[in-house]
C-alpha cells in the first residue's frame, strides 16, 4: 500500500519527477483520452516492471538498457495491434502518442531504478502506483484544460462509450471569460501544467515548513 | 502540400516543440544554458536527419513488402538507438573536439522523443520522400530555433526574482506557453 501511495504523492512522475510530460501535454485536451492514455501507460509499467524484475539477473550490465528498451517495445507494440483491433477510435486519438510511449521516461525510469533492483512484488506495485500516479495527474490537467477550454466535461464520450452510452455534462455556463479556448490549445497545456507545478511546489514547502 | 509551405509550417507553425510536445524533456532539462542548448539542437537535427532517411527506406523497402508495419514502432526504435552508437563511435574516431562538443548529448538523444516522433510522423502523414526530407529538416530548425531563443529566456529570467514556488520548472512552463502563443499566431499572419 505504501509503494503504491508512494507513486502516487511523493514520486508523482508528473507533478514531481517531471517524466513522460510529451503525453501529459498532449493528450489532456480532453478527460477521456486522458484517463484512456492513462490506462495504456499503467498497464505497459506494471508489466515492464514485472517482467523486468523477473529477467533481472539474466541480463548482463553492458546490454541492460538496449534489452529493456526492446521488451517495453514489444509491450507497446502488443497494445497497439489490440487498440487497432478493438477500440479503433482510441488508437487514432492517441495517434503517435501511443507508440512513443516507449521512449517515455517514466518507463525506462521505472524500470531501471525500480524494477532492476528490487523484488518482483515490490516492482509489480510500484509499477501500479506510479501508473496511478500518471493517469491521475492525466486526469488533473486534462479536468482543468477541459472545463476552462470548453465549458465541458467528457467523462465517457464517442472512444469508451462502446455501449453507445455518453456522458457529457456542461460544468461551466457561458460567460464572457470562460470557457477560453486558449485552453485547449497547446499554450494553455503549457500555462496549467506550469501552475500545476507551482501549486505543488507550493503544498510541499508549506508541509516542510510545518515538520520545523 | 507545397514544399515551402510544408518547410515553413515544419519551423513555425508546426513547431515540434511548442505544438507536439515532442522532446519537452531535453527542452526543460538542458536548455537552461544558451551554450548547451545550441549543442543540443545541432545533435538532434543530425540524428533526425539521418534516421528520418533510414528508418523511411525501411519502411517502404522492407517493413511494407514483407507485411510486418506493425513491427515500426520496435524497428525504428532500434534502428535510433543502433544510429546514435555509430554517430557516436564516428565523431569520435575523427573528431575529437566535436565529440568534446556533442558527446555528452548524444547518449540522451535515443529516449528523446522527437526523433522516434518525427521518424512515425513521416509515416503516418504519408509523405513523399522528397517531402520527408523537408519535413524532417524543417522540424530540426524549429526545435533548435525553440530550444536556443527558450534558453536565453531562462537565462534572462535567471537573475529576476521569481516567487519561490514558481523558480524552475514552473516558470519555465509559463515561458513556454507565451512563447507557443506567439508562434500559433503565425498562422493568421
Amino acid at each position: 500500500m505504501k509503494r503504491i501511495l508512494n507513486g502516487i504523492i511523493k514520486e508523482n512522475p508528473t507533478f514531481v519527477l517531471l517524466l513522460g510530460l510529451c503525453p501529459a501535454l498532449a493528450v489532456t485536451t480532453k478527460f477521456e483520452t486522458a484517463y484512456m492514455m492513462g490506462i495504456c501507460v499503467l498497464v505497459i509499467v506494471t508489466l515492464s516492471n514485472l517482467i523486468i524484475s523477473i529477467i533481472k539477473n539474466l541480463v548482463s550490465d553492458t546490454v541492460r538498457i538496449p534489452t529493456y528498451i526492446l521488451i517495453i517495445g514489444s509491450l507497446v507494440t502488443v497494445i497497439e495491434i489490440l487498440l487497432e483491433r478493438y477500440v479503433p477510435k482510441l488508437y487514432s486519438a492517441l495517434g503517435i502518442y501511443l507508440p512513443l510511449i516507449v521512449v517515455n521516461c517514466i518507463v525506462l525510469g521505472r524500470a531501471l531504478s525500480v524494477a532492476s533492483k528490487e523484488s518482483v512484488k515490490n516492482s509489480f506495485l510500484d509499477g501500479i502506483g506510479i501508473g496511478l500516479g500518471f493517469s491521475l495527474a492525466l486526469m488533473l490537467i486534462s479536468f482543468i484544460r477541459e472545463v476552462l477550454g470548453t465549458g465541458m466535461i467528457s467523462l465517457i464520450d464517442s472512444i469508451s462509450g462502446i455501449v453507445g452510452f455518453k456522458l457529457v455534462l456542461r460544468v461551466l455556463p457561458n460567460t464572457s471569460l470562460f470557457p477560453n479556448s486558449i485552453f485547449v490549445s497547446p499554450a494553455g497545456a503549457f500555462l496549467t501544467l506550469g501552475f500545476l507545478i507551482a501549486l505543488f511546489n507550493y503544498l510541499k514547502s508549506r508541509k516542510v515548513g510545518e515538520e520545523k | 502540400m507545397n514544399l515551402i509551405s510544408l518547410f515553413v509550417a515544419s519551423i513555425l507553425t508546426q513547431n515540434i516543440i511548442l505544438t507536439k510536445f515532442l522532446g519537452i524533456c531535453p527542452f526543460m532539462g538542458t536548455s537552461s544554458k544558451e551554450k548547451n542548448a545550441l549543442g543540443m539542437g545541432i545533435a538532434v537535427s543530425f540524428v533526425v536527419t539521418l534516421s528520418s532517411i533510414i528508418t523511411y527506406l525501411i519502411n517502404y523497402y522492407i517493413l511494407i513488402p514483407s507485411d510486418s508495419g506493425y513491427l515500426k514502432t520496435i524497428v525504428f526504435i532500434l534502428t535510433i538507438a543502433s544510429l546514435v552508437q555509430i554517430v557516436e563511435i564516428i565523431i569520435k574516431r575523427y573528431s575529437k573536439t566535436l565529440y568534446k562538443e556533442l558527446g555528452i548529448y548524444l547518449p540522451l538523444i535515443t529516449t528523446n522523443c522527437a526523433v522516434l516522433g518525427i521518424t512515425l510522423l513521416n509515416i503516418n502523414n504519408g509523405y513523399s520522400f522528397i517531402e520527408m526530407l523537408v519535413f524532417s529538416v524543417g522540424s530540426s530548425i524549429g526545435f533548435t530555433l525553440v530550444i536556443y531563443l527558450f534558453s536565453t529566456i531562462r537565462e534572462y529570467i535567471q537573475t529576476k526574482n521569481v516567487p519561490v514556488s514558481f523558480r524552475g520548472y514552473p516558470i519555465a512552463f509559463i515561458t513556454a506557453s507565451i512563447m507557443a502563443l506567439v508562434f500559433s499566431r503565425y498562422i493568421g499572419g
